[in-house]
């Protein structure tokens, strides 16, 4: 695996998609030449006083731009500042970060939840089998156009202005959605919901968890998840989800 | 640019703090750790460690909370694997001892004192562990009691390492000194807090984390400078440093080495960056030794 160095990049592309949602694309031929779906990139702030990176999927790798996009949620100061620069702006991105997921099945369930979603996209483009699109929101949508092209897309609402009301569950049991393989990103009450169905069903499943993070690259131990084998770095029941993650079996992590 | 510390010398002053470089490992593509002076490692303790709930780590206004909880894979795993891994690379091994009770400080030292390696950091001032860790450092009879058991059972020089959690560090520099500590590291992290205003809840799991940073640097340069003029001992500077203007603060102060922590995480290569800005400091201002520097500042 090639190291993930700290450059300087060009922002070529920046849209708002709804609210506190942004779509941003970067000129960064290192990581869209070695990006795979389900990785993620750590941006850095411009203002010093906010000294962490923020781990952001990667939504999309176009690897003859050499650029990469990535979607977010500003959820804060440091992700708000992310949405103020311009085309022609540059930013500080270490990437690619984290395992991705294993491309495998005949029949694929894609379940994103919120800012969850856009690492569901290049996982979509990238997976060859039947695929079926399960994407649950607060209540605005976002990106649901741009996965058409990969297969049937079932929404979900909470406040059911779109789709099934309710949760991706609910909109996997109401469409009777059935797989071979499960790949899932979103908020962990949803990933320990579908954990459950999972293993409940006997279907394979892909989990990308999500934890707050220092350094992105397995040093601080800040963002583990407790597993259920004693795992092989930490000789403790817990692993590094940004080093040994962010994607693991439904069957080796307890959330 | 060497210095010698307790009889060890290292080929430079630059470090890494304790838990922010884990054993090198996951920096060596990123650091050639030959150039190190020392790494200092991630806390061991005698059996494995799985540390505190998540979140663990918080930002907050130039600095970061963590309580890690000193996480680590216990000592037999360390000497099996780390120990090996370090030694492939020309630099001195410190390495960083935590225990719950006496006994498990006992336990570490004595079996590293079969180990090759070369110093040993004794974290007595870890805020985020509900026992040991800091209750041994925030009392000067506990501090010299401690120091002087270990030292009896110790092959290697024993670095005490201070916390800044406490009224008078230069009373608990003395009481190290006493015990028999070859030298000193200061300072381990401040305890602080978050709270998630929308959540109106701690934002750390263990409500309390250890605060590092630039945001700690002002208060460890005061603190490295009177216990500089406090003991005789040879002291290890660190807190909030990010780059050579920071180190030379920490030496002029009266630091003989220094250690970078909390930049490891921002900026991978922050360690080798020090080293060489201390060499342009150096070369600036016409110093052959870097000794004509520590603890310049009166």
């Amino acid at each position: 695996m090639s190291i993930a160095m700290k450059n300087k990049t060009i922002i070529t592309e920046q849209t708002m998609l709804a609210e506190d949602i942004y779509s941003m694309w970067i000129k960064a031929e290192d990581i869209a030449s070695t990006a795979k779906p389900g990785q993620f990139v750590s941006l850095y702030c411009q203002d010093g006083s906010r000294l962490l990176p923020r781990p952001i999927s990667i939504c999309e790798i176009d690897k003859v731009q050499g650029t990469v996009r990535l979607v977010y949620r500003t959820a804060g100061k440091g992700t708000k500042e992310f949405s103020k620069l311009k085309p022609g702006d540059t930013i500080e991105v270490m990437g690619p970060l984290g395992n991705g997921f294993t491309l495998e099945g005949k029949k694929a369930l894609l379940i994103g939840g919120g800012i969850g979603i856009p690492p569901m996209l290049e996982l979509a483009k990238n997976l060859h089998c039947e695929k079926q699109m399960v994407l649950g929101y607060r209540d605005t949508t976002f990106l649901e156009d741009e996965f058409t092209p990969f297969g049937k897309v079932y929404l979900a609402t909470e406040d059911g202005s779109k789709g099934t009301k309710g949760n991706v569950l609910d909109a996997i049991r109401e469409n009777n959605l059935e797989a071979d393989i499960i790949f899932a990103c979103g908020p962990t009450p949803m990933l320990r919901g579908i954990q459950a169905y999972a293993l409940e069903k006997g279907i394979k499943c892909q989990l990308s968890l999500e934890e707050r993070m220092a350094c992105g690259i397995g040093a601080c131990l800040g963002c583990v998840c407790k597993t259920k084998e004693v795992d092989h770095h930490s000789n403790v029941k817990n692993t590094r989800i940004c080093l040994d993650g962010p994607v693991f079996y439904a069957e080796e992590v307890e959330l | 640019m060497n210095v010698t510390l307790a009889g060890v010398t290292f080929q430079n002053p630059v470090t890494t703090a304790s838990g922010t470089f884990g054993s090198g490992m996951e920096y060596k593509d990123y650091v050639d750790l030959s150039r190190l002076g020392a790494v200092t490692t991630k806390g061991v303790s005698s059996i494995p460690w799985p540390g505190n709930p998540t979140p663990r780590v918080a930002e907050t206004y130039g600095g970061m909370l963590n309580a890690i909880g000193l996480q680590n894979p216990g000592m037999e795993m360390f000497i099996q694997r780390d120990i090996p891994f370090l030694r492939k690379y020309d630099t001195k091994i410190i390495v960083n001892v935590v225990g719950k009770t006496t006994q498990e400080y006992c336990d570490v030292v004595e079996r590293l004192a079969e180990c090759d390696v070369d110093m040993l950091e004794i974290n007595i001032s870890c805020p985020n562990v509900k026992e040991g860790g800091i209750a041994f450092g925030q009392d000067p009879k506990c501090v010299e009691t401690i120091t002087s058991e270990l030292k009896k059972r110790a092959k290697q020089p024993i670095i005490m390492k201070l916390s800044p959690n406490v009224t008078d560090i230069a009373e608990m520099a003395r009481a190290a000194q006493a015990g028999g500590a070859d030298a000193l590291s200061l300072i381990n992290t401040l305890t602080g807090m978050k709270i998630d205003i929308h959540r109106r809840a701690c934002l750390l799991a263990n409500k309390t984390g250890g605060l590092s940073g630039p945001a700690i640097k002002p208060i460890a340069v005061r603190m490295v400078y009177q216990v500089a003029h406090a003991v005789r001992l040879p002291i290890i500077g660190m807190g909030g440093i990010a780059c050579a203007e920071d180190a030379l603060e920490f030496i002029m102060a009266g630091a003989s080495m220094v250690a970078v922590g909390t930049a490891n995480f921002i900026n991978p290569t922050a360690t080798i960056e020090v080293l060489e800005g201390i060499e342009a400091y150096m070369k600036q201002y016409h110093i052959e030794d870097i000794k004509d520097l520590i603890g310049c500042v009166k």
